[in-house]
């Protein structure tokens, strides 16, 4: 059996009391004694677990994600009708604004963050990642993030300038609430986080891979995650200085947008969308890197061109760069500019096809098996291919000129957004939700789940590209009767959204049910899809330390290869040993006395520093200095904590057994 | 005050003039180089040499960046994987804003 | 298997090795998230930059760089920075060598030239706004400050972080390799100068 090691506690509990208190580690190094054990609500508000950080990541953006949706359902019944009362044009603006926002930022970010959480130390045989308080802090800060750009709806209005918030519209001359305040500062906060996962990230992948795991038998999905935490660390710093240059010119003056003094407006658009395309990259590769993983496993096949899917992610990384004009080609760039841009932006569509061939090559001859897990990646390579040629008509510069600020460009977007990245979560949710919770999701509402969204999303989208190409321009709050088409279209795409409700909701039935029933058919074993990589060598869900012994990598699928031997004469590949039998072998060979990283408040407090910040800068810079000291204090305490309770405060393991040392039990 | 020194170390050197890599001698010498290249920098600003004075000054100022970087910061000696985290995101900032600046007929004669 | 402690793959390994020999490179954790960081830090310099380069020349309002710029001054004040580089790096040099005592004299005199080159940056910018400069003035102004604005901070923060550890090496409250830290605090301190290399003459050498 694996011992973890707990810090020695000196248990100073009032007479009588039952359950454990907070206890003191007899030499505190920090400003404060750290906990020790905590229990309860505790447990998860001072952990710095990667898997518990994951859920509460998964959590809070799938409400996010009712939120968003909640937005674009109010859209949706603005636009049934011609003449829509449900919205005014000020409360339309801050809608799809904050519709855009939430769902890019404050679900599919953080949701993929929850997977990538979760997962890549599993992937890659680590027992959590590099920097265990950072990602703490990553996800105490993007949640105070989020709420402070929510708090706008109830403190004078929400941000109103689009997603994209191009300026001067947004400078406070035209907006003068405080909602695009808000949202900028919002904004900056959960770009923190993005960018102190994203470092995290990668040092977790460069850094603390398993014995024998070089980069190239690193699973697809961390591989597609390494990716996108390089695109945030370059991406984010962009539209930092966009948002500093905007919040400078709202809340201090500054000039950087104002035409009169002679401000160009483009320069807010290039900032943006030199961030901003990297970004829908960041978007979508992890859902990619999902389908990746799910793809094999239910076709009983290995993902057919590993290497070319592992380079293409990073190639349309790097590509990506290149094109992020092709969303100014309207503004007045001029010939040249619109011809590079046009040009590279066709070039990265090469990598993209690459991986649609081999999805379709892996599938192509396998034993093919139509789990929800296996629909919903499937749908992502039908409705992102999709997505993927309109995508293709934007980069004709020409055509775009038709097609841009029409809802031609919304239907594109909302087919790789819904049809890719979210059915690519939605893999994930069917694929992974066994290891994670110990429980299979109910196939039939599964089913009923997927069909609703193809449906939904199809009806919904679908007709955008005809109202956008007979010239319906986005972001208008109300059309007239005159046209019948555009009556007709925009009724569907409104009905649309009622598939979309019911499937989603089908969703949530389903997560309840599942939980609450005894049936036997929502139990599950530890390995139910008869998958390929490292995160299914573990329990269910996988115990606090991950593996009781570290695993050395000799192959790709290196799960998949344990448990299947080739026959070297007959090329026949026979099953040599079960899961349950490969874990027992792991337990046998656990590792004793593992330290793990101790929980710590310092990420809560240096969180809770940053919106401080964002209200100071709002309403009182007074409130700026107390945020400051409140971030450097805790910053202080934190640096002073070692991040392992060091070696004196546990008892030595050989010593009178006592109840310091907890014996694990699978 | 006393410090502690770790056991392991003891056997270390403590010529402060000699530790793995480099010596101070050589930082001495790369600080003074630093600044006759900032000297001539200014110098350059103030004798007229027509159009070869922004690609010297660029090139003067690439040099220094690059010493402080290489020397200073040890990467010329460090491993190649420091090298491409920075270089990267060095290079890529270059491309990146020079191709904005460049939409905005930055580079073309005032 | 192993009696010994079981620290792979837990990301930090408190008994003074700060990563080492630990990981798949064998680089330590720290270094590699510092160079990623500093890389990072390279966007946002060059988007601040960019910007002051788009609107150096846009000063209807109020004087414009010739008017203001003091070339001698700020030389004096570049080269106070170039030094703190070269202090530092003596400071990075005397933690490898343990010499603790001169690593913290190294480290304070590193803070003072930096506290120069800031105080410095205060006395130029008080003269500009007395010039008639003001962050929004025009958009030279806030350009300009805003860059300058941003460097100081950094700037400001590594003292900070300079002084913090002097004191923390003076309390024997550093976790970890030593070393190391002074090597990470020194990486951000040169990126810092290496920053204002690039400020010094994009911003005062070359003429408006």
């Amino acid at each position: 059996m694996a011992i973890i090691e707990q810090p020695r506690t000196e248990v100073a509990l009032p007479a009588g009391a039952g359950a454990p208190a907070l206890v003191t580690p007899k030499e505190a190094k920090g400003m404060f004694a750290r906990p020790v054990q905590p229990q309860g609500w505790r447990d998860w508000v001072f952990t710095v677990d990667h898997k518990k950080i994951g859920i509460m990541y998964g959590v809070a953006s799938f409400v996010f994600f009712i939120v968003g949706g909640i937005e674009a359902g109010l859209i949706r019944l603005q636009l049934a009708a011609p003449n829509g009362k449900v919205l005014s044009a000020d409360q339309y603006n801050q809608m799809f604004t904050m519709h855009a926002t939430t769902m890019v930022f404050l679900f599919v970010m953080p949701m993929a963050s929850a997977f990538a959480n979760y997962f890549v130390p599993l992937q890659i045989g680590a027992r959590d990642v590099a920097f265990p308080r950072i990602n703490a802090f990553g996800l105490w800060t993007w949640l105070l993030g989020a709420i402070f750009v929510n708090l706008s709806w109830f403190l004078g209005g929400s941000a109103d300038g689009g997603w994209f918030m191009y300026a001067p519209n947004s400078t406070r001359l035209f907006s003068p609430s405080h909602g695009i305040d808000f949202w900028a500062l919002g904004l900056q906060i959960t770009g923190i986080a993005s960018l102190t996962s994203a470092i995290n990230l990668i040092v977790t992948c460069i850094n603390m891979r398993a014995p024998g795991m070089s980069l190239f038998k690193m699973p697809i999905f961390t591989w597609m995650v390494m990716v996108v935490q390089f695109l945030l660390v370059f991406a984010m710093p962009v539209i930092t200085v966009a948002l500093f240059l905007l919040s400078f010119s709202r809340s201090f003056g500054g000039a950087f947008f104002d035409v009169k003094q002679g401000a160009d407006p483009l320069l807010w658009q290039h900032l943006f969308w030199i961030f901003g395309h990297p970004e829908v990259y960041i978007l979508i590769l992890p859902s990619f890197g999902i389908v990746s993983e799910v793809l094999p496993v239910f076709s009983r096949k290995p993902l057919f061109g590993y290497k070319f899917v592992a380079i293409s992610g990073a190639a349309i990384g790097f590509v990506g760069w290149g094109v992020w004009a092709h969303h100014m080609f309207a503004s007045g760039l001029g010939p040249i500019s619109v011809l590079v841009f046009s040009m590279a932006t066709m070039m990265i569509a090469v990598p993209t096809g690459v991986k649609i061939i081999n999805w379709t090559m892996t599938m192509w001859g396998g034993k093919l098996s139509f789990t929800t897990a296996m629909l919903f990646a499937i749908g992502l390579i039908v409705e992102f291919t999709i997505g993927g040629l309109s995508g293709v008509t934007h980069a004709v510069a020409p055509s775009d000129t038709q097609q841009t600020d029409t809802y031609y460009i919304v239907a594109h977007f909302h087919y790789v957004l819904f049809g890719g990245a979210i059915f690519g979560l939605f893999s994930g949710f069917y694929y992974w939700w066994p290891k994670m919770f110990n429980r299979k999701l109910d196939e039939r509402w599964g089913k009923a789940n997927f069909w609703l969204m193809v449906i939904g999303m199809n009806l919904t989208f679908g007709p955008m590209h005809i109202i956008g190409l007979q010239g319906q321009p986005r972001r208008m709050y109300q059309y007239d009767e005159a046209n019948v088409h555009t009556r007709f279209w925009n009724a569907i795409s409104s009905i649309g959204v009622i598939f979309l409700v019911l499937g989603i909701s089908a969703f949530i039935v389903n997560v309840i049910i599942t939980h609450r029933s005894k049936h036997p058919r929502y139990q599950t074993t530890l390995d139910p899809w008869n998958a390929r990589s490292l995160e299914w060598m573990t329990t269910n869900p996988p115990a606090v330390h991950n593996f009781d012994a570290i695993p050395t990598v000799h192959e790709l699928d290196e799960f998949f290869h344990r448990k299947y031997a080739e026959d070297h004469e007959t090329g026949e590949i026979r099953q040599v040993a079960t899961a349950e039998e490969i874990l027992a072998d792991q337990q046998a060979h656990a590792d004793k006395n593992i330290h793990l990283p101790s929980p710590s408040y310092w990420p809560l407090v240096v969180s809770f520093a940053l919106p401080i910040i964002g209200f100071g800068v709002i309403y009182n810079p007074i409130i700026i200095a107390v945020g400051a000291a409140v971030a450097i204090l805790g910053i202080f305490g934190w640096c002073m904590e070692p991040s392992v309770a060091p070696t004196e405060d546990y008892e030595p393991p050989a010593s009178t057994p006592d109840s310091t040392t907890k014996e694990l039990t699978a | 005050m006393t410090t502690v020194e770790h056991a392991s170390h003891a056997a270390e050197s403590h010529d402060d003039h000699e530790h793995a890599g480099h010596s101070n001698k050589h930082y001495y010498l790369v600080a003074l180089a630093l600044a006759v290249l900032t000297g001539l920098e200014v110098l350059l600003s103030y004798v007229d040499i027509g159009a070869a004075f922004l690609p010297l000054l660029m090139i003067l100022m690439m040099i220094k960046f690059i010493m402080v970087v290489l020397e200073f910061m040890h990467l010329r000696r460090d491993a190649k994987l420091f090298h491409y985290l920075f270089w990267s995101g060095f290079i890529l900032a270059i491309l990146v804003y020079i191709g904005a600046l460049a939409t905005f007929k930055f580079f073309l004669a005032a | 298997m192993s009696t010994a402690v079981a620290e792979h793959n837990t990301g930090h390994d408190d008994h003074g090795h700060g990563g080492h020999g630990h990981t798949s490179t064998g680089l330590s954790n720290n270094k590699l998230a510092m160079w990623l960081f500093l890389g990072s830090e390279c966007l946002l310099f060059g988007g601040l930059i960019s910007t002051y380069m788009l609107y150096r020349g846009r000063h209807p309002k109020g004087p414009g760089p010739d008017q203001v710029f003091s070339i001698p001054f700020t030389s004096v004040s570049s080269f106070v920075l170039l030094m703190s580089s070269l202090t530092m790096v003596l400071a990075v040099s005397s933690a490898q060598a343990r010499e603790m005592r001169q690593t913290k004299l190294w480290l304070t005199v590193t803070a003072l030239l930096g506290a120069t080159f800031v105080g410095g940056q205060v006395f130029e910018f008080t003269e500009f706004y007395r010039k008639g400069l003001g962050f929004t003035t025009s958009l030279f102004g806030s350009s300009f400050y805003t860059l300058t604005g941003f460097h100081g901070v950094h700037v400001t923060v590594g003292i900070i972080m300079l002084m913090a550890l002097v004191g923390m090496l003076k309390a024997e409250r550093v976790p970890g390799d030593k070393a190391e830290v002074v090597e990470l605090v020194g990486l951000y301190w040169h990126f810092v100068d290496i920053v204002w290399i690039l400020i010094f003459t994009l911003v005062y050498l070359i003429p408006a």
